[in-house]
């Protein structure tokens, strides 16, 4: 999308509001129950209902359809595939990043809505580009098949639609840190004689490290999670080409609903754990900030304690 | 693009960073989307007119269209409301409710629609009590509008939220001082600061719903000309070896996702302008 992710809010309890600037409270118990009861229908329902199918059959059902060997072999493609393309899109976000924040050249603009572009592509049309490149009638199709070499339906597809769903995550969430930070402390470090990769390591990277690890942590995320990109170019091929959200869908249509739910309930876990780790980090980055305002303030105190070392 | 002119300042590593990303971008999402453009585009005009006109594409379109209008209006309100509650109310569990807001965010969209299918289904917790009323809320355009609703929700609040938070309460103290009642202030003096971010939450709901697909195909019964999302549709010209089918129908919805695109883009230069007034 456009906008992108919205940020996490870090809206703090809010002191009471006089009489005259807030609604009658009948008004308010009525809006809080509306909402909950919204949240409810649409969100808490729906999860709960995810582990509640899982467990009802007991235990042993739950952990022999998690143990079972084509979910673990789709939980192992899970993994490789964001084992490949988390770091992978980590480095060209930080690259991205660092060109789009720190130079003015012609184009910038442009670049910038590129990158985000793989948004507001449906996920269908993020997995058919593949299939238009290297399936069996593809560009590079023939070419291909002559070299024995398979893209579609195997693991490098899945990791290509992959990469491009996830593309932008890392990027989109240094790019707006990173021009807020400004250049001033890099500038300051090469005119003192650092070289490039040192003002990297020991001045870039602590100032958006927590920036850096939220993108990690969406792009990881998505990288797990996609379902409808990895969908076309897989193939659905049991206990070889199937992630674990697509083994849910092929399990679900196979009847095997507890088994669907119990391998969709392992997926809400790693959705919640997500939204854990964004918490720790959106509150780390919140100290981080404080402690510099801290430091700011009272100049005659060391700043270092402030700005963690990273070893170069 | 990187003329030497314009790279100023001293720091090193334009050439690495930029050449970095222009390939990546040019290898992973340009390239591939080029075969998309090329493809369609060498499709005689004729053809692309029947696929487009084709009933089956209309009705897929319409759905998808449709549909994401209808979430996309309801996530405008109820995500307008939620994020006021959040942002303004005290109450038991709100740190809790606002976490969750992000959930689909990092759900997988196939759990989402399994998900949905089981509380709605007909022997589901809400399904059972809907249908003695006669009310059938999945297998059909009603389940897709709840999918849709789902994986938008939090671009409905998530928007809206920053705004409400940095809302001045200088202006509502002025319009109470005045003499204005609690609900002119809201609707003459809350509401007009919001629109802009009110308007660009619409438009990222629907640009999100219209292009969903892995929540939607569990909660419809996917029948052609009826219940098929255009996604679902281009998937099913792909398994008919129709590439140039499903590359026509593509293009028409990059075309629908880059209009939202552009008008999510004018709509957030209108609110930083309106902050800044």
């Amino acid at each position: 999308m456009g906008g992108g992710l919205p940020a996490l809010a870090h809206g703090g309890a809010k002191s009471r509001r006089a009489k005259h600037l807030t609604e009658p409270r009948w008004v308010r118990v009525l809006a809080i129950a509306a909402a909950i009861a919204f949240l409810s229908l649409v969100l808490v329902l729906p999860l709960a209902v995810v582990w509640w199918e899982a467990l009802r059959k007991g235990l042993g059902p739950f952990f022999s359809a998690i143990g079972d060997s084509d979910a673990l072999a789709a939980a192992r493609l899970t993994l490789w595939t964001a084992l490949v393309c988390v770091p992978v899109n980590t480095v060209c976000g930080v690259a991205a990043a660092w060109a789009l924040t720190r130079y003015r050249f012609r184009g910038r603009q442009l670049l910038l809505t590129l990158i985000d572009l793989p948004f507001s592509v449906s996920p269908v049309i993020s997995g058919m580009i593949f299939v238009l490149l290297f399936g069996a009638q593809g560009w590079f199709g023939a070419w291909l098949s002559e070299h024995d070499v398979k893209i579609v339906f195997a693991f490098p597809g899945i990791a290509l639609a992959t990469l491009f769903v996830t593309f932008p995550f890392v990027a989109r969430e240094l790019i707006p840190l990173m021009q807020a930070l400004g250049s001033q402390e890099e500038e300051a470090a090469v005119t003192l004689g650092a070289s490039g990769w040192q003002v990297f390591w020991r001045v870039t990277l602590p100032n958006v490290k927590w920036g850096l690890l939220n993108g990690v942590i969406l792009c990881n995320a998505r990288a797990m999670g996609d379902f409808g990109a990895v969908s076309v170019v897989s193939g659905h091929i049991r206990g070889k080409t199937n992630t674990l959200p697509l083994h849910v869908e092929v399990l679900y249509g196979e009847y095997q609903f507890s088994a669907a739910f119990a391998v969709a309930a392992l997926l809400v876990l790693l959705a919640v754990a997500t939204l854990f780790a964004r918490h720790f980090v959106a509150w780390r980055m919140a100290r981080d900030r404080a402690a510099v305002a801290r430091a700011d303030a009272e100049p005659s105190e060391s700043v270092d304690s402030s700005a963690p070392r990273v070893p170069a | 693009m990187s003329s030497s002119r314009s790279h100023a300042g001293v720091l090193p590593g334009f050439g690495l960073s930029l050449g970095i990303t222009l390939t990546w971008l040019s290898l992973i999402v340009l390239l591939p989307l080029a075969a998309l453009v090329l493809l369609a585009a060498e499709q005689p005009f004729e053809r692309t007119l029947a696929i487009l006109t084709d009933a089956r594409t209309l009705a897929a379109y319409r759905l998808s269209l449709g549909g994401a209008l209808v979430a996309a209006l309801v996530n405008t309100v109820a995500g307008l409301l939620v994020a006021w509650v959040l942002v303004r109310y005290e109450f038991p569990g709100r740190k809790l409710v606002d976490g969750l807001i992000d959930l689909p965010f990092a759900l997988p969209t196939a759990v989402a629609g399994i998900a949905l299918s089981a509380v709605y289904a007909k022997n589901g917790w809400v399904g059972q009590w809907l249908e003695p009323l006669g009310v059938r809320a999945v297998y059909n355009t009603t389940g897709v509008v709840l999918a849709m609703i789902l994986v938008s929700l939090p671009f409905a609040v998530r928007t809206v939220q920053p705004l409400i938070e940095e809302l001045e309460p200088e202006l509502e103290e002025a319009a109470a001082c005045l003499g204005a009642t609690r609900l002119q202030t809201l609707r003459r003096v809350v509401l007009p600061v919001l629109l802009p971010g009110v308007l660009t939450a619409f438009a990222l709901c629907l640009a999100k719903s219209a292009g969903e697909y892995g929540s939607i195909i569990f909660v419809s019964s996917n029948l052609p000309g009826r219940t098929e999302i255009a996604p679902l549709l281009i998937m099913n010209r792909l398994e008919e070896f129709n590439y140039s089918a499903a590359a026509v129908v593509a293009i028409g919805m990059l075309l629908i996702a880059f209009v939202a695109l552009l008008a999510i883009n004018l709509l957030q230069a209108w609110t930083r302008r309106s902050q800044e007034a």
